[in-house]
């Protein structure tokens, strides 16, 4: 080595930057080949995936600007953008097993409320809007974070190389998810009275939402090796739960499920009243100037 | 109704090639746990850094402008303090 300070930086790294870039494209040298399964499935399997990813980010990014504090509305959108990183790795990959010419955007902004495969509990608002609060937005995203946490892990090991490496992307983004949660948990449930009544209030709020995210879809069932089958996530996520409430001094809310409409919910593309007008704002930009580009 | 806000922190990162803890702004937190969240959100979006300190900032003493010329004028003068009486090697690089 000539130079010994050569072994502090990255090889290849632009060096005029005082702190490097060291950045690589999400998924470089991933295998793209699709794996011999039923393709309408897995299509549909990787838009259930992204349009989780897809709608949660765009309901966290309605806090842009109107967070309690600076630091925690760029956490916020921290997180949203890491979700919307995965919806479009997920859409993507959607549009090329599908193999009819839609692309990432294609299935964000033109697809209609009936086409949407997210389940309920990422579409209804938590807040800012009159749907809920801080406490409430904290209460989801433990709970979305916990439950796509343990979804992702085991989706590492798919049959679909893209598949296992978007999870595998996404664990590292997800962990760190459900820390901040947990953090804010503790801290609203043991902070004021106020606090904790807003926390309860909120975990009350979005638990009707939760059995529909343990449900097998024909979908999942229809994957074996390439799809979680989420009905498998229980216990982990219980055990999580369990430990943050116990910390936190926080019973398991005692709230009716919301049921599915006729044996359909949010993985069928049965929705609740919240997805028009959230789809409305997140798609009319897209709509009303076809193929624009900046 | 009055609002109170959080304590002030300030920041420090160690970047990938850097040898030393940076001093690169200043957050708040309710708390040290925190205070190191906010600082990864805010300070290392960009890949920036390895490691974080956060310190509150009551907790830092700092020289006063005032006492500018006691504490450092006199060091101004002082040229046998400076290792500038030998000749440095061509491959010697970051001195």
């Amino acid at each position: 080595m000539d130079n010994a300070y050569d072994g502090l930086t990255d090889a290849g790294e632009e060096r005029h930057w005082a702190f490097g870039t060291g950045f690589t494209a999400a998924l470089a040298g991933v295998d793209r080949a699709i794996p011999d399964v039923d393709r309408a499935a897995l299509a549909a399997y990787c838009l259930m995936l992204g349009d989780d990813a897809l709608v949660y980010s765009q309901r966290l990014a309605e806090w842009c600007s109107r967070a309690p504090e600076l630091e925690e509305d760029v956490a916020l959108a921290n997180i949203a953008l890491d979700l919307l990183g995965q919806a479009r790795l997920l859409l993507t990959r959607a549009g090329e097993v599908e193999a009819a010419g839609r692309d990432e955007d294609t299935l964000a902004y033109l697809r209609d409320e009936r086409e949407f495969r997210n389940v309920r509990l990422t579409e209804i608002d938590c807040g800012p809007g009159p749907g809920g609060d801080f406490g409430t937005t904290i209460a989801r995203l433990l709970v979305l974070s916990t439950w796509r946490l343990a979804l992702l892990g085991q989706l590492t090991a798919s049959a679909d190389p893209v598949l296992a490496a978007v999870a595998a992307k996404g664990v590292k983004e997800l962990a760190y998810h459900r820390d901040h949660a947990a953090q804010w948990v503790l801290r609203l449930a043991g902070g004021t009275d106020v606090s904790r009544a807003r926390m309860i209030a909120g975990l009350e709020r979005v638990w009707p939402f939760t059995d529909e995210l343990f449900t097998t879809h024909p979908v999942e069932a229809a994957l074996p090796g390439v799809a979680v089958d989420p009905a498998t996530l229980r216990a982990e996520f219980d055990q999580v739960i369990d430990t943050v409430f116990g910390a936190a001094d926080l019973d398991r809310p005692e709230v009716r499920q919301v049921a599915p409409l006729a044996g359909q919910a949010g993985r069928d593309g049965v929705h609740t009243e919240a997805m028009g007008f959230l789809l409305a704002e997140m798609q009319h930009i897209a709509r009303s100037t076809p193929g624009a580009v900046w | 109704m009055t609002r109170s806000s959080w304590p002030l922190y300030e920041v420090f990162v160690r970047g990938k090639r850097g040898l030393n803890h940076v001093h690169v702004g200043s957050l708040h937190a309710p708390d040290d746990e925190m205070a190191l969240r906010n600082a990864r959100d805010l300070y290392t979006r960009r890949n920036e850094g390895v490691s974080i300190w956060v310190v509150k900032a009551d907790h830092i003493t700092a020289s006063s402008p005032d006492e500018k010329d006691p504490f450092f004028a006199p060091s101004g003068d002082k040229v046998y303090r400076h290792p500038t009486f030998y000749s440095i090697p061509e491959d010697v690089p970051h001195l």
